[in-house]
């Protein structure tokens, strides 16, 4: 098998882009008329290798990812692939992350893809450049390539000859396509791969170097707050702002319909000005919310288009037991420790926004939509926020930043949200609802199951000016897109609708609810949260129904191997067994789910404590096993997975969004309050089983399904109590051991 | 003009008396280490030492703070030759987005100050005004501990003052 | 007989009939064990129980913070020296497993434990006696299904002769009554109900009653204010210092919310009473209430009777305020206006100082604690967070503040030795966090109190 792919003098010929047709060869001699096997990850929508890897003369290498560092570690994990392939000090590279200019569309830093997408083509790309650089130093030798060998950023021939990348890199030969395949290294032989190398990003924020968004200062630089309606919809009928615009430091004060604002010279001039231009900002709000005392009703109410999507039927099965269950998660938030922020400068004709966005590209086709600019003259450039754990108010930030700072010309201008504007403005994880039934047959197997879900979509991202607030709310406004469903496999509300057990009749219905009474968008695991919730606590239901253990009941309904694997070992480490009985006021209880049925498989063995008296909840312990295929950053990974278990016993024990019939409610860390380090579990401790050489799977977001059915779990098994209404708080558990 | 003095230098920093001094560490002095969070005095990002005592940035104005001395993050330690405090969070790389951890690290070194061997009750005790989103929390526990036992070792002065 | 003789013999009878008189007040006898494993009580009677015991406020004194409930060892100065509250968990060895309700009855009734000793009125068994034989039954059933914990509380740490029990005797022939609360039949039952609680289990005079050198509740300044861990418990009858005067309606929200938009949020030990009282039948908070009403009374002719009247007349107070305390003008300016002049509704915004009992109040000492430790927040339930002021700001500048807020927002006088009151309201901060469940429970938001 040849494995150099590539035509090697057509490639170094000099200067110009040159496109190597090999793939398209290949598939010629292959006499198929089937289509060329595609590159992997994203390479397949930014095909060439300088995308990714650029090789300078001096040797200096960098490595650019279409996708963003949101606090995962991804700019290491990324460094650390591409050294590995590429066979350099992990130090010698640099990453940039997404960046219109510079970087490859890789849409939105979301879903748990970037290892799937960036990561592949990285090292792909990676393992491909190498090639072509020993291809290379091969010719310059005059020595076939496998007599050559590659070590820290130099190629080695047997007779001591040696050449920097620096020195073989001429022209243009990077910019090639990529291929469908790449010779990989072999997993027995990483070095940085693998390893836990110390994140790139941290050093900085331990010691307050610059790291954020947030600690952006261009020379010029001026501060901006909005003033935001006090509820959706609400119309600006009379700001007198004379009186404001002669305060401290104001440079202007900025309206364009409902979008109202203030900027100044110096930032704490900006909060005070904003106080005041509040003060004489005079609104008529319309808005009328639901009632949040019954979202059942209220979700269940709402117009849906109904999809069945998934059904199986073997009516030779017959189940006798029957029972059923409904389960309401609210509305959640995002709750970004960092409000947003966002700096723009309109620079002659080119807008500028550096933004903690989680797509650029998306962004800066909504931005210059929003301003009616062509989008090769807007430049979004990603600079690291808090993090965002999905959709929250970093895009809307970048909007009024840019709509500003187009009526500032030349200055740079930084917007920073309020804490309140970011818990009121946020677009939520949606509230939604679940009823299962299913049905035991003589032998305790699960004989029938229905699932259905009721749930807005869970994205309104931008593209589209409509989906961000500043669009939504100037004088010519740009209507918010009508909804639409993520399609399946991945899915929104129906995210892990569709169970990984095997069951003979099965039947998943989405109700998709297209009318959004209150702002939604994707909060981390999606409809993945909720969906796993239900089914996770629901498979304890039926178990204690069949009278079983619940890792056993499990097992029996599980093919998946890699499933069974990750559930054995949570099971063991925790030391789950049949017979266990936790001590007085506490309870065991576990969980599992492979995130979206494709992505990271995680299970969850949990210990909790309940007070009795007063029904407080405490996770005691926690003990995870994650399969995430090949593993880059074992500490990172941990680290994801400590924090998602944590996040996820927040939501579950304490999270709902509150609103009158009016306005958001939950305006701050008083009336929106999340963990704090009084209810920190005594131990989570995460096992990570690596599959050396299998494809990457995405893990930031497998977590938060099974923490939070692994928690209700438990405290049913100590109280003997089920609660199925997120969140499970103090007063609900009480009054249900109470009744 | 009113004279800070920050990190053992005296600044000139142009600024009224009810500047919360987060605003004039970020805004005056370029400070990154003292975050914004919620300029409420309800998640902690904002924690700095004033005169020995953690205390909220955001929630403490000019006014009070004549003579007094302020430390952040950047006084403790640099990239180059980290604090205690500092050598701990990067070893046991107890950050995700990293946003909540200057304040964290500010209020852990005032406790370290005062009492060099917190037990586990006491440092989550003390850390109870502080938020953190991503659920870093048992990696900033354990890095508390760290540096507790970095700083016993080196057996290093915690009369006031002496800040490391 | 001489007359020396008869004196003598008269003497001699006095003395044997008073060492009788007295060992038959000192001496009780012991009640004999019980097997606490023989004793099963029906759920109603339990739930009953727990309602009661959160209008007696027992987990305030018997639940050290952070240790388990019931369990006692809660530290509680008194003015001759530290009494520590008992374990009253159902612990056979060193709480009440081996106790009868009869024995319990009598603790609650006569202040004297199983094996006969006088109890310490730390224990206010002289408001306890009130309460009816059901009510204790419910009480004891409630006690005796709690969780047993294994600990014996600390010794008591007084000075003798205050160490002897058999004084305690002599303290109750001066100053207890044993009797049971006698309905007034010229009054509603609802108000009979309310005296009966407040009077009894819900023991109010305790804090809000001054006591004589002897540490007995001064009867004829019943509810006229009290002092309890270094804070002001205010007069709660008709000398009450409130800017807005109470009345039932009002009481009843701030019972069972922990908070009043004309009053402010409730503060240190009334936090975790106004907790306790937020899980009890309403009817009964509304009873208590609308006995209150009557002790607070009418508000006398001059006193101002609204929030917005307050609110009006303070207003031309502030420049002449500001003049006077330029330092603590600032200060507030700077450090308090931004919450405390927001608008933003209670319990989420900082009350309007001018409403403020705090700082009309005869001392400043509940207003030094306040500004000190601020409101920390209740795990997981939506509540008022207020920083504390106590490492930001040095004495100095608290004292300012507090001269100015009370120039500022009241009408009364200017308070004296307030640098004192805040060196010790510092000092005692740091020492009653440790042992005291009540500062750091504030109320939950009324509006959230039935939902999630």
């Amino acid at each position: 098998m040849n494995t150099l792919v590539l035509d090697r003098r057509r490639v170094l010929a000099g200067s110009g882009a040159l496109v190597v047709s090999f793939s398209l060869g290949h598939a010629f001699a292959q006499d198929q008329a089937a289509p060329a096997p595609s590159p992997p990850g994203s390479l397949k929508t930014s095909p060439y290798l300088d995308s990714w890897i650029r090789i300078d003369a001096d040797g200096s290498i960098t490595v650019f990812t279409g996708k963003v560092e949101l606090g995962q570690g991804f700019k290491t994990a990324f460094q650390q692939v591409a050294a590995e392939e590429l066979d350099v000090a992990f130090a010698s590279l640099k990453v940039v992350t997404a960046d219109t200019a510079l970087t490859a569309n890789e849409g939105y830093t979301a879903g748990s893809h970037s290892m799937q997408d960036s990561g592949t083509a990285i090292q792909n790309a990676a393992a491909q450049a190498r090639e072509l650089l020993v291809a290379e130093a091969a010719r310059r030798f005059d020595l076939p390539a496998d007599r050559l060998r590659t070590e820290n950023g130099q190629v080695l021939a047997p007779d001591g000859r040696r050449a920097g990348y620096g020195e073989l890199v001429a022209g243009d030969v990077l910019h090639v396509q990529a291929q469908a395949t790449s010779r990989l290294k072999d997993p027995a032989t990483f070095k940085v791969m693998g390893q836990s190398v110390p994140r790139v990003d941290i050093s900085a924020k331990v010691t307050g170097g610059a790291a954020y968004v947030q600690d952006m200062r261009l020379p010029g630089m001026i501060h901006a707050r909005v003033v935001r309606p006090p509820s959706y919809g609400a119309e600006l009928v009379n700001c007198d702002s004379s009186a404001v615009e002669k305060m401290p430091g104001v440079v202007s004060v900025v309206r364009d319909g409902n979008f109202l604002a203030v900027v100044t010279e110096k930032e704490y001039q900006s909060v005070k000005a904003m106080r005041a231009l509040s003060a004489v900002a005079k609104w008529q709000e319309t808005a009328r919310l639901p009632d949040q005392d019954d979202l059942f009703k209220v979700i269940t109410g709402l117009s849906s288009q109904d999809n069945v999507i998934f059904e199986r039927n073997d009516p030779s099965v017959v189940g006798q037991n029957t029972i059923e269950a409904t389960y309401v998660r609210p509305y959640q938030s995002h709750g970004s420790i960092g409000p947003s922020c966002a700096v723009a400068q309109l620079d002659g004709d080119t807008m500028t926004v550096w933004t903690h966005t989680q797509g650029v590209y998306p962004d800066r086709q909504a931005i210059a939509e929003m301003l009616h600019m062509p989008p090769a003259k807007v430049r979004c450039i990603h600079v690291e926020g808090s993090g965002c754990y999905g959709h929250n108010g970093a895009d809307d930030a970048a909007a009024d930043a840019a709509l500003i700072a187009r009526a500032l010309p030349g200055r740079p201008v930084r917007v920073q949200w309020m804490r309140e504007q970011e818990h009121a403005w946020e677009p939520f994880g949606p509230a939604m609802v679940t009823r299962l039934k299913a049905s035991l047959d003589r032998e305790g197997k699960i004989a029938d199951w229905t699932f259905e879900v009721w749930s807005n979509t869970h994205s309104m991202r931008p593209g589209g000016a409509g989906c961000m607030l500043a669009a939504q709310h100037m004088a010519q406004p740009f209507k918010v897109p009508a909804p639409k469903p993520l399609p399946l496999p991945e899915g929104g509300g129906d995210r892990n609708a569709i169970p990984i057990y095997s069951f003979p009749n099965a039947h998943v219905v989405h109700h998709f609810i297209a009318d959004m009474p209150l702002r939604i968008s994707a909060m981390r695991a999606l409809g993945a949260y909720h969906n796993v919730f239900s089914i996770e606590s629901f498979m304890d239901e039926l178990a204690t129904a069949a009278g079983a253990d619940p890792v056993e009941f499990r097992l029996k309904h599980l093919d998946d191997p890699r499933g069974r694997d990750v559930i054995a070992k949570a099971a063991q480490e925790f030391g789950w067994r049949g017979d266990q009985k936790a001590a007085p006021g506490r309870g065991f209880g576990f969980a599992f789910a492979r995130y979206k049925n494709l992505a990271a498989y995680c299970a969850i063995a949990c210990e909790v404590e309940v007070n009795r008296e007063t029904g407080r909840a405490r996770l005691v312990r926690a003990v995870a096993a994650v399969d995430s295929g090949q593993v880059v950053n074992p500490d990172g990974l941990t680290n994801q997975i400590e924090g998602a278990i944590v996040q996820s016993m927040s939501w579950t024990l304490y999270e709902s969004v509150s609103f009158d019939q009016r306005r958001i409610t939950s305006i701050d860390w008083q009336t929106y309050p999340i963990l704090r380090f009084s209810a920190v579990p005594d131990d989570i401790a995460v096992h990570i089983i690596n599959r050396p050489g299998q494809p990457f799977l995405g893990s930031g977001e497998t977590g938060q399904g099974p923490a939070a059915a692994s928690v209700a779990n438990a405290i049913a098994n100590a109280t003997g109590k089920r609660l199925r209404n997120l969140p499970l708080t103090r007063k609900r558990i009480k009054d249900a051991i109470d009744a | 003009m009113i004279t800070l003095k920050v990190n053992g230098r005296d600044h000139q920093v142009d600024a009224e008396p009810d500047t919360p001094l987060l605003y004039v560490l970020r805004d005056d002095l370029a400070l990154n280490a003292a975050k914004f969070g919620c300029g409420l005095g309800q998640c902690g990002a904002c924690t700095v030492i004033v005169d020995g005592k953690a205390v909220l940035a955001c929630v403490t104005p000019m006014v009070l703070l004549e003579g007094k001395q302020v430390t952040t993050l950047e006084g403790l330690g640099t990239t180059a030759d980290p604090a205690p405090i500092q050598r701990a969070f990067l070893d046991e790389q107890a950050a995700q987005c990293g946003y909540c951890i200057a304040g964290m690290m500010m209020r852990a070194q005032a406790l370290l100050m005062r009492n060099s061997s917190p037990d586990d009750d006491e440092i989550r005790s003390e850390l109870e005004p502080h938020l953190c989103r991503c659920g870093t929390h048992m990696r900033i526990l354990r890095a508390v501990r760290r540096a507790a036992g970095l700083m016993n070792r080196a057996d290093l002065s915690t009369e006031s003052g002496a800040i490391r | 007989m001489t007359r020396s003789g008869v004196i003598i013999g008269v003497l001699a009878a006095l003395v044997v009939g008073g060492a009788a008189f007295v060992f038959a007040v000192v001496w009780q006898p012991a009640i004999a064990t019980i097997d606490p494993s023989q004793q099963t009580f029906a759920n109603d009677l339990v739930k009953r129980g727990r309602a009661l015991a959160a209008i007696g406020n027992c987990s305030n004194c018997h639940t050290a913070r952070g240790a388990k409930d019931f369990a006692g060892g809660v530290a509680v100065p008194t003015p001759f020296g530290t009494v520590f509250s008992s374990n009253i968990t159902p612990d056979a060895d060193t709480g009440l497993g081996r106790w009868s309700e009869a024995a319990f009855r009598r603790a609650m009734r006569d202040g004297i434990d199983r094996e006969g000793r006088h109890l310490y009125p730390t224990f206010p068994y002289d408001h306890f006696t009130h309460v009816s034989d059901e009510d204790d039954r419910a009480l004891y059933a409630y006690l005796m299904t709690r969780e047993p914990v294994r600990a014996a509380a600390p010794a008591n740490r007084l000075s003798f002769p205050f160490d002897r029990r058999p004084l305690i005797a002599g303290w109750k022939l001066l100053f207890f009554r044993n009797e049971t609360y006698r309905p007034d039949s010229s009054k509603s039952a609802e108000w009979n109900r309310g005296a009966y609680l407040v009077e009894g289990l819900a023991h109010c005079g305790a804090c809000h009653t001054p006591r004589n050198a002897l540490g007995a509740e001064r009867a004829s300044a019943a509810f006229s204010g009290g002092d309890v861990d270094n804070w002001q418990a205010y007069a709660i009858n008709a000398r009450s210092p409130s800017p807005v005067p109470w009345d039932a309606d009002a009481l009843f929200a701030y019972l069972r919310d922990g908070w009043h938009p004309d009053h402010g949020t409730a503060r240190g030990p009334m936090a975790q009473v106004v907790a306790n009282l937020s899980s009890v039948d309403p009817e009964d908070v509304r009873a208590i209430a609308t006995y209150m009403a009557g002790v607070f009374g009418q508000p006398a002719g001059d006193r101002r009777h609204d929030a917005k009247t307050v609110l009006a007349e303070v207003k031309p107070m502030a420049d002449r305020a500001s003049e006077a305390n330029r330092a603590g003008a600032s200060i507030y300016a700077a450090a308090c206006a931004s919450c405390h002049e927001s608008g933003r509704a209670l319990p989420y915004g900082g009350v309007n100082l001018a409403l403020s009992t705090a700082i009309s109040g005869p001392d400043p000492r509940n207003l030094a604690n306040i500004v000190l430790s601020g409101i920390s927040p209740r795990e997981g339930e939506r509540s008022p967070i207020m920083p504390g002021f106590a490492s930001s700001m040095n004495d100095d500048q608290v004292v300012a503040l507090l001269a100015y807020l009370r120039a500022r927002f009241s009408d009364q006088s200017a308070w004296t030795g307030v640098d004192r009151v805040v060196a010790d309201a510092r000092r005692t901060q740091v020492a009653t966090l440790g042992t005291v469940a009540a500062s750091r429970q504030p109320p939950a938001d009324s509006a959230q109190r039935d939902k999630p």
